[in-house]
């Protein structure tokens, strides 16, 4: 996909969209015959942010793969809010059997497939951050290290959702969740925990690893397509607000998800074969605070303000800023 | 060890007889003490209890003998074939063996005869070898056959010579006590 | 073909002959040899369309299998004992979706304390996970048995275990008639799914279901296993035909025709219980042995017309239903209930203690004469048992049981002081 820099100061959503695109590189949600592998009528509550990003992830693999997928789904929120007894919103193949073990269940799926001899038909695994960074962390590092060929997807909500919010170990510093209440000497999830999956996956040496956010659909659909280019254990770790789980407004689903990129807290950026390739860079870094501050779950650092957690966390973000670039004049251009 | 007893069952079913051979349950560390077991038949075998009450014992480790109670449930009447380079009265047995007066006791170097050959002191073909020659048990041809299956290419025919070699050591050196 | 051959060996032939098309295997004593031995068939070209998966865990195994066998695959693995508690929610999963996944259980004890020797709590523990459960006597069964799963399993929809008894069977080096490939093929046919992953026709596999349905999906699981009574000794039969020679089926029976006294059991130990029977009836005995082969589904009819007239039935076991007693007795009790059958429970060779003809002979001439304790424990140390019991009311921090135990057995040194 090539890239043209277009400057654009308009209202707080990406309008920028289809028009001035060449029509390959469209939104598939753009199209008239666009698969809607999660169809509509699914129980996601209202501002989901990963019913948003399954949604363009999905589709976009079934463009990349003719509609040959078969998807393998862990417990949890979209698991449960897609399959409502008696009903499904699944238009394509799709698995579910346990919390844990997602990755080794699609690790299964395409070993049958090399078994068949049926290549052409491709795998995609997805669960929330609870089945990936904690219950299903063994299996998924097994598919890792046999490079098996499965894309996993992680729809990161940063704590048990479904189960009605409880921490998990993606759970930011200082977030309040029901097992890491705002009481006490340190309110909220401590600081210095939690795992950073995308950087364990790249430890793996996998062909491709990226992080995406519902921020930026297009970024999230260029590389769920690219990550189904090539064969081999694939990863995308997706940055999707709950405004249940975060107490924001589900309005603002997108907006807060564009507040923790542009804020160097969630970075976006590419790695093949363990060594960072590509990343997003932030047009104009964003104080941590403006991103925090819509979120309930991160109140209790503001009344009264604690002003050392701000900081530690401002530093995260800084710090993610220097490791990957994120504010370099020139953004990285695509040769 | 386990190998042994694997031998004296190959060899038997070449003989068209029927066998069970398989290991001890106790400790499976490395360099503890191991016992395999083997029963030979001509009719079926359907017992799958450790062999208590042996005719026949093959003492592949010599060291064990005052280390723990190796005779425990031998026949009256049994048979021992120890590797040993020592002869039966160096080996300090004297006692039991004027308990056990019927018991024939035999002791052959079979570690130093796979050392000869192998360059290694494994004792089992040799034992097996002179287990089938001292009882008549199993044939010579047979014992020789279940060695080339188990052992492929060079190293069958080392271990052929072994066996060879121990099965006339046996029977030309009558060291019963 | 007759050939001399290790349990393990024979069990790996014969599932290469079945045509797996996904293996994933982690290793555990004493199934080892079987996935070695399969690993290098697959390795060596040996077995043609099949993917072997060296996996993180036995969880990691059964879980890609759910994946392999739900996209079509004919799928297989072996564990035992920790390897199969591990797998446990998997186990339930596998069966809940109906996947005809066939796998060994090599029977080995679970921990703590750890211990890698023969008895049948691993199966047992899994008992209710809705697999259907059979036991080999020997290795020659072992290696018919795992045929007829995967025809079972297929025909049925629902997954099975081969149990066979841990490093008794398994590491056992006997004669075996191994069956070749046209046999195999004669008998088994390519896996037909009930349910499949297709682009071309999508399904929703693993939906949750509500109060509304779940007692009737539950049912119809169930109903598989009563299927399975009908479909075992069909199957057996059908194998017979083809194998020329009986194996398999729901229970065997040995001179039971005018048996006052009966004895049951699952697995190895019925070799030995056979020869047991020769010399009670050369005493002049009136004893018969039942060797139990299904032990899900529970074949309580034919169990109740096997018994027939018999007085007493003893059931010895390799499993203990702690704080209770004997597991396979129980069932047997209540497949017998109304007849007056005495049935007496034997928990013996648990975590590898051999069970020998002479102390199955006191036993069953005991509970002629005078009568068994309910559970009869074989051949336990009571001694030690009492010191330890009477060390642990003296102090409160009396140390670990299993040390203490093994101390007072004379197995291990005296602390270092």
């Amino acid at each position: 996909m090539s890239y043209q820099r277009v400057k654009f100061y308009q209202t707080g959503t990406f309008t920028v969209g289809n028009r001035l695109l060449g029509e390959d590189d469209r939104t598939v949600q753009g199209r008239n015959d666009r698969t809607n592998s999660l169809n509509s009528g699914h129980r996601a509550c209202q501002g989901c942010g990963e019913a948003l990003g399954a949604r363009y992830a999905l589709d976009a693999v079934m463009r990349a793969t003719h509609n040959q997928l078969v998807a393998v789904n862990a417990t949890g929120c979209l698991e449960v809010f897609s399959s409502p007894y008696p009903e499904s919103a699944w238009q394509i193949p799709w698995l579910h059997s346990l919390f844990g073990n997602a990755p080794a269940v699609a690790s299964g799926v395409a070993a049958a497939i090399r078994a068949k001899g049926k290549t052409a038909i491709r795998v995609v695994a997805q669960g929330g951050d609870g089945a990936t960074v904690d219950i299903g962390f063994g299996c998924l590092s097994g598919m890792f290290e046999r490079n098996d060929d499965v894309l996993y997807i992680c729809y990161d909500n940063e704590a048990y959702m479904n189960t009605g919010v409880q921490r998990s170990g993606s759970t930011p510093a200082r977030a309040w969740t029901n097992t890491t209440q705002a009481v006490g000497p340190e309110p909220g999830n401590p600081m210095g925990v939690g795992k950073n999956l995308p950087r364990i996956a790249m430890a793996h040496g996998i062909p491709y690893v990226a992080t995406a956010s519902v921020a930026d659909l297009h970024d999230l659909e260029t590389k769920v397509t690219k990550a189904m280019s090539v064969r081999g254990a694939r990863y995308i770790h997706i940055h999707v607000p709950c405004p249940l789980g975060w107490k924001s407004d589900p309005a603002q689903t997108i907006k807060v998800a564009r507040l923790a990129v542009e804020s160097g807290l969630f970075p976006l950026f590419e790695a093949e074969w363990g060594v960072v390739t590509d990343r997003t860079p932030i047009r104009k870094q964003v104080p941590v605070e403006q991103y925090l501050a819509l979120q309930g779950r991160f109140k209790h650092l503001f009344n009264p303000r604690d002003e050392q957690a701000l900081e530690v966390m401002q530093a995260m973000a800084d710090r993610n800023i220097h490791l990957y670039d994120l504010l370099a004049t020139e953004p990285a251009l695509e040769s | 060890m386990v190998t042994a007893a694997e031998l004296v069952a190959s060899a038997a079913f070449r003989d068209g007889k029927v066998a069970q051979a398989f290991p001890s349950f106790g400790s499976e560390r490395m360099g503890a003490p191991v016992t395999a077991f083997c029963r030979i038949s001509t009719n079926s075998i359907r017992s799958r209890e450790p062999v208590a009450h042996p005719n026949v014992l093959l003492i592949l480790d010599s060291t064990l003998l005052h280390q723990m109670d190796v005779f425990r449930g031998l026949s009256d009447q049994g048979i021992v074939l120890m590797n040993s380079t020592r002869k039966v009265e160096e080996l300090g047995l004297k006692v039991w063996m004027l308990q056990h007066p019927e018991v024939e006791l035999y002791s052959f170097p079979a570690s130093d005869l796979a050392e000869r050959h192998l360059g290694r002191p494994i004792a089992n073909v040799g034992m097996v070898s002179g287990f089938a020659s001292i009882t008549g048990a199993l044939t010579k041809g047979s014992v020789q056959y279940a060695i080339q299956e188990k052992f492929p290419g060079k190293l069958g025919e080392l271990n052929a010579q072994v066996a060879s070699e121990a099965f006339d050591y046996v029977s030309s050196h009558p060291v019963q006590a | 073909m007759k050939q001399q051959i290790e349990g393990s060996q024979a069990v790996a032939h014969a599932v290469a002959l079945c045509r797996p098309e996904v293996m994933a295997c982690y290793p555990i004593s004493p199934q080892t040899h079987i996935v070695e031995t399969l690993s290098r068939k697959v390795k060596a070209g040996e077995i043609g369309n099949c993917q072997f998966l060296n996996v993180e865990s036995e969880f990691g195994a059964l879980s890609v299998l759910i994946g392999a066998s739900a996209m079509g695959a004919r799928t297989y693995t072996a564990t035992t004992s920790q390897g199969l508690l591990f797998m446990a929610e998997a186990l339930y999963n596998a069966a809940g979706l109906g996947l005809p996944i066939v796998m060994t259980i090599a029977n080995r004890a679970v921990g703590a304390p750890i211990n890698i020797w023969n008895d049948h709590s691993d199966s047992m523990a899994m008992r209710d996970a809705g697999w259907l459960q059979l036991f080999a006597e020997d290795n020659q069964e072992a290696v018919d048995l795992h045929i007829q799963a995967f025809r079972l399993a297929e025909e049925l929809s629902c997954p099975v275990m081969v149990c066979m008894d841990g490093y008794i069977l398994t590491h056992a080096f006997e004669a075996v008639d191994l069956p070749v490939q046209e046999q195999v093929d004669a008998f088994l046919p390519p896996f037909e799914p009930v349910q499949v992953l297709d682009p071309q026709d999508p399904v929703s596999i693993g939906a949750m279901v509500g109060p509304e349905a779940f007692a009737e999906v539950r049912y119809l699981a169930h109903h598989k296993h009563v299927q399975a009574l009908e479909a075992i000794p069909r199957i057996s039969q059908e194998f017979q035909e083809i194998f020329q020679r009986t194996s398999g089926g729901l229970l065997k029976q040995y001179h039971t025709d005018e048996a006052e006294t009966l004895l049951l059991a699952l697995g190895s130990v019925n070799g030995t219980i056979k020869d047991a029977v020769d010399d009670l009836r050369a005493e002049g005995w009136p004893v018969g042995a039942i060797q139990l082969c299904s032990f899900r589904p529970f074949p309580s009819q034919v169990l109740r017309h096997a018994v027939h007239n018999a007085k007493r039935i003893i059931v010895i076991e390799k499993d203990l239903a702690v704080g209770r007693g004997g597991i396979v007795s129980s069932e047997v009790k209540l497949a017998l209930q109304g007849l007056p059958t005495l049935v007496d429970t034997v928990i013996a060779g648990l975590g590898g203690r051999a069970i020998s003809k002479a102390a199955v002979i006191d036993t069953v001439k005991a509970a002629c004469l005078e009568g068994l304790e309910e559970p009869h424990f074989l051949d336990l140390n009571w001694e030690a048992i009492n010191q330890e019991l009477t060390r642990q009311a003296e102090q409160r921090r009396s140390g670990p049981t299993p040390e203490n135990l093994l101390r007072e057995m004379g197995l291990s040194g005296g602390k270092i002081v």
